[in-house]
């Protein structure tokens, strides 16, 4: 007998799984982040006391609790909306994505979605530690971002449907990745450029922010997905919830 | 008694008008909670910068553009 899911037992399979995985991030990235961004500010501090401007103004938040609180705050709700994304999406192309597989479409659809929204605009505009950007065009790069979010999802996209005109296994292959790349390619090309960090700026530190904010987003996707399946098996070994009479 | 779980297949529910609207509106719920985390710069807190000052660290470390 199978299991008729509803939309609301997904759902809350998804929050679930988002919650887990939204936890999980905010403790590597506490790990991994922290120390890095902690560093940038020591430096914007260092110059502002070397310009003699005057110092940071009063704080809204103390430090300490931004890293404790508000970090797994940030993160553990990014990952509850993540996961209600994920489920929605899992209830509404469940049948198109052509697996019987509920493990692999849970997986499938998290890589999809860790490609296309994490790794795509990672590549063009990766992030930067607080004290680096310019507050003046916040505007502007978050539109940049989001239109890359939004063309990093549509280059999934036609990397599907082009791979699915093929029937041999390689064609199918070579026709998927020469869509996606085309649509990433394009997308680079007209999305503008930013460049906002100081030459000043010591080079390897802000290649391990970018790192560990990688990694966080990395976990954050990967537990996600691996949660969401779990609960998914959990759902169907479950008990009957009604007793056959 | 307790034996081997036996795995049932899922049905994904149909797609209807009502699954669609229903989620339509758990999508806006959740843009909601996303832009309150990753872009609100006061606007939907209502609570002046506090929030996004709170969450300052996690919206660098996820990759989202901030000043
Ligand atoms: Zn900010």
């Amino acid at each position: 007998m199978p299991l008729k899911l509803s939309f609301g037992r997904l759902l809350t399979a998804g929050l679930l799984a988002g919650l887990i995985a939204g936890l999980l991030a905010g403790g590597f990235a506490y790990l991994t982040g922290e120390p890095r961004i902690d560093a940038a500010i020591a430096i914007e501090e260092q110059n502002t006391l070397a310009h003699g401007a005057a110092g940071g103004g009063e704080e809204l938040v103390s430090r300490e609790t931004q890293k404790n609180i508000g970090l797994t705050l940030a993160t553990t709700l990014y990952g509850i909306a993540l996961g209600g994304f994920l489920a929605t999406a899992y209830a509404l192309l469940r049948r198109r994505l052509h697996t019987s597989s509920d493990t692999r479409a849970a997986l499938g659809l998290a890589t999809a979605a860790l490609t296309g929204i994490v790794l795509i605009p990672w590549l063009k505009y990766p992030p930067n530690p607080p004290a680096v950007g310019d507050p003046a065009t916040i505007r502007q790069r978050t539109i940049s971002y989001l239109a890359l979010l939004a063309l990093g999802l549509v280059a999934i996209w036609a990397g599907v449907l082009a791979a699915r005109t093929q029937t041999q296994e390689w064609r199918r292959a070579t026709a998927g990745t020469l869509a996606f790349l085309i649509v990433v390619t394009i997308a680079y090309t007209l999305l503008p450029a930013t460049n906002e960090v100081p030459d000043t700026f010591p080079a390897d530190l802000l290649w391990q922010f970018r790192l560990a904010s990688l990694g966080t987003q990395v976990v954050l996707f990967s537990a996600l997905g691996l949660a969401f399946a779990g609960l998914l098996h959990r759902l169907a070994t479950s008990k009957p919830a009604t007793v056959d009479a | 008694m307790p034996k081997a779980p036996t795995v049932r297949p899922l049905a994904i529910p149909a797609i209807s008008t009502r699954l669609l609207l229903t989620a339509a509106g758990v999508t806006l719920l959740l843009l909601a909670l996303a832009y309150l985390v990753a872009f609100d710069q006061g606007a939907l807190s209502r609570s002046g910068m506090y929030m996004h000052e709170l969450m300052h660290d996690g919206r660098h470390l996820l990759g989202v553009p901030c000043h």
